[in-house]
């Protein structure tokens, strides 16, 4: 045996106890559905079924919302903030002592690889919550000068599947700190780190109802989007079903953040450190299979460097080891989904019939699961689709561009306007560069750099309303 | 001379930190060792050196104990090649001399040709020499070259390893400068330290090193090789490089030929790490002898 190939390292899946059947965590207690139905979330590294977990329907939103209510009124709304920050400091520590097992959850249930949910994931999802603790009691200064913050009411929030606690941190922390009680609907295909999340908040004895978790698919989503007791729904997910949120909520007073797609630009100057900016490149596309709604799934290369940084990028995905997530060595885990992978699968297969060269990754995929090795389409002109849609996964489009004003009309050509990347190592020309940009999150000689102090949102179709920071507590916050 | 890349010390070092988190395990683990092993140049290099020092850790390199293999080669200043060459005879351990006034380099190009001739005379294998970082720092590149290759002459056939001192160098971009002026004037190995100053091997500069050997390979074809030294003293770090020479140069690169730690204590730890790979327990640190 080669010491390149590395002998399999696996976590360990004993400390993470999942049990057999979930149900809904609603005022305080585990409630089953109304309806008594379930439905299975699987492993998607081996489509196995982990649990079964509670269908929500439109009762179960709204004894959760009725119950996210009281609690509005009964103790949260006016509980001192200090108090509040307590609670939440609880919930951030009680993640970090149990950071191994929610990672460990995290992987089986989604499919990412074990080192991403151990050292990505989980730790930022705990620094959220220890970053908006300490905002709770000094909210008078997240506002300007002369406004009074004012907690919204009850707040809805649906989550995607790529970072799904993650995800729920970034709503719960800002949401509760802010004073506003909340019903979360987890994705259907990853419940389980949220139901997780729910025992640690009933271990650190928040008050019943003031946060909610129900689990469920799209319908149940539409059914919080639609209740007439929620004062603000925050959503993470697809353009498409943002679009149909705001078209729901229209005319009704609730107001909406909302942080969709994306098809954010990676733009590689000739002068840059080529090999880093192949690293950024290659994490920007591959870190989470691509399930990343910021990813770098665009890469505008300068032309006389577009072989160089073709032949870097292919040597650099031959050793990505893609396979089985709990392996501490795999970097490239399980495509989500059946559904995810078959859309995957159809743009992929979209880009080779409309003429781009497609190099993939020489990996041995396992048989069961879903899997696809990291990908990048040469020869891509900025019309396919490949170019345009959102895929979702570990594949990129390389195009080329001349000079730094065409490098930045050609990132700025979409409907997204999310993120974008910038490699050169001269820094007026990166500070020309992202000032230009239509992007809510531009990263200069690096990628997919995140910190609760830093707001995340987008531009246009990529949603509106910041996610960390000092404007993280604005999308949670009236202003009197 | 053509241009040196520009390095980005952001993304160098976050590439540089995953080769330490890859877990290396069980059988891969043990392979590891031994290929550690093989690839040591066990040195000494201190004033108070003796022949029966020397003699002694001849005698570890071709035998370290418990079934393990020997050691690439023996490093040793130029007065006591001769001890060691006598001690390995006979043996496929090399004899490696440092030489160009190590560690500093600060004497004439004449008294480090010299110090060069001196230790092939004596019948060294392999030269390890030290570059002028002042003239290298004060922008003479020239100049450095000229005396890489006035070495290289003298050497001959010899494996020339050019230390680059990366520690006094200041910044990535130099490391990197100074790796390809070393490969393109007859180094047949870059090295990174002397082992004498507080800064020795890194991750990220052994990563710019690999990246200029890489590119030097694809230029011209031609596979010239990597010694990190000083400061490598576990077997968890030793992996992590060999793990990033695996990731970068590639498998060819797993092999003394074209790999080497520069080391002492480091093998001490590799055997301990080798029996309780094999047994399953840690013996005390008194069951491996000292040198």
């Amino acid at each position: 045996m080669s010491l390149l190939t590395y002998a399999p390292a696996l976590e360990s899946t004993a400390p993470a106890k999942i049990a057999e059947r979930y149900d809904h965590f609603i005022g305080g207690k585990w409630t089953p559905s109304a309806s008594g139905t379930t439905f299975f979330t699987t492993n998607p590294a081996t489509e196995a079924p982990i649990a079964q977990v509670a269908s929500g329907d439109p009762r179960d939103i709204d004894r959760a919302v009725a119950a996210a209510r009281t609690a509005y009124d009964k103790y949260w709304k006016s509980m001192r903030p200090a108090e509040r920050a307590k609670y939440i400091y609880r919930i951030a520590r009680a993640i970090t002592e149990r950071s191994r097992e929610l990672a460990i959850v995290e992987t089986i249930d989604g499919g990412k690889p074990i080192k991403e949910s151990r050292d990505f994931d989980i730790p930022q999802a705990a620094a959220h919550f220890f970053y908006y603790a300490g905002w709770a009691d000094k909210l008078s200064w997240a506002l300007r000068a002369g406004r009074i913050p004012e907690s919204l009411g009850v707040v809805g929030a649906i989550v995607p599947w790529n970072f799904p606690l993650l995800m729920a941190a970034w709503k719960i922390a800002p949401a509760i700190a802010c004073g506003n009680t909340i019903v979360l609907k987890p994705a259907e295909t990853t419940p389980l780190t949220a139901l997780f999340l729910a025992q640690i908040i009933e271990d650190a004895d928040l008050p019943p109802g003031v946060v909610n978790v129900v689990t469920g698919d799209g319908a149940t989503g539409a059914a919080l989007v639609a209740h007439g007791d929620v004062d603000k729904i925050a959503f993470t997910g697809s353009t498409e079903v943002g679009k149909i949120i705001q078209r729901t909520i229209a005319g009704t007073e609730k107001s909406l953040t909302l942080e969709l797609g994306g098809k954010a630009a990676n733009i590689v100057f000739a002068d840059a450190s080529l090999d880093q900016a192949v690293e950024g490149v290659v994490n920007g596309i591959y870190f989470n299979q691509g399930h990343v709604c910021c990813a770098g799934s665009r890469l505008l290369v300068q032309e006389n460097v577009h072989d160089a940084v073709v032949e870097r990028l292919r040597e650099r995905i031959g050793t990505l080891r893609l396979g089985n997530p709990l392996d501490k060595n795999t970097d490239i885990g399980a495509i989500n989904s059946r559904a995810q992978h078959q859309k995957i699968l159809e743009l992929i297969a979209s880009g080779v019939a409309e003429g781009a060269t497609l190099v993939q990754a020489q990996a041995e995929l396992p048989e069961a699961g879903f899997w696809i090795p990291p990908s990048f389409f040469t020869g891509v002109s900025p019309a396919l689709r490949i170019a345009k849609e959102e895929i979702f996964g570990p594949v990129l489009s390389i195009m080329t561009f001349r000079t730094a004003d065409e490098a930045i009309e050609k990132a700025n050509n979409t409907p997204y306007g999310l993120s974008a990347g910038v490699w050169t190592d001269k820094g007026a020309k990166s500070m020309y560069v992202a000032q230009r940009l239509r992007a809510g999150v531009v990263w200069c000689n690096t990628f997919n750099q995140f910190d609760p102090s830093s707001p995340f949102g987008g531009y246009r179709e990529s949603g509106f309303g910041r996610e960390g920071g000092i404007a993280g507590l604005e999308a949670y916050l009236a202003d009197k | 001379m053509i241009l040196s890349p520009t390095t980005d010390a952001v993304m160098l070092e976050a590439r540089a930190a995953t080769f330490a988190k890859r877990s290396i395990k069980t059988e891969s683990k043990r392979e590891a060792i031994d290929l550690a092993i093989r690839c040591i140049d066990l040195t000494t290099l201190e004033g108070r050196d003796t022949p029966g020092r020397v003699v002694t850790l001849c005698a570890k390199a071709l035998a370290p104990g418990e079934g393990a293999p020997p050691v690439a080669a023996v490093c040793v200043y130029p007065n006591l090649v001769e001890v060691a060459k006598a001690a390995l005879v006979g043996s496929r351990v090399a004899v490696a001399s440092v030489a160009t006034s190590f560690p500093s380099g600060l004497s004439s190009l004449t008294v480090r040709l010299a110090d060069t001739r001196a230790a092939l005379d004596a019948g060294a294998d392999e030269i390890d020499m030290v570059i002028d970082r002042g003239a290298f720092l004060a922008g003479d590149e020239a100049r450095v070259a000229r005396e890489i290759a006035a070495v290289k002459d003298v050497c001959g056939a010899v494996h020339l390893k050019v230390i680059l001192e990366t520690g006094e160098l200041g910044s990535y971009d130099a490391i990197r400068r100074a790796s390809d002026i070393a490969l393109k004037n007859g180094a047949d190995f870059i090295k990174t330290s002397t082992g004498k100053i507080g800064t020795s091997a890194t991750l990220p500069t052994a990563l710019v090193m690999c990246e200029a050997i890489r590119d030097f390979q694809r230029r011209t074809g031609e596979r010239r090789g990597l010694k990190i030294a000083g400061g490598v003293r576990t077997t968890k770090s030793a992996i992590a490089y060999l793990v990033l020479v695996a990731e970068t140069l590639g498998d060819a690169w797993l092999d003394p030929a074209l790999f080497r730690i520069g080391a002492s204590a480091l093998l001490d730890d590799l055997l301990m790490q080798r029996q309780s790979g094999r047994t399953g327990r840690y013996a005390s640190v008194d069951y491996f002898p000292k040198d």
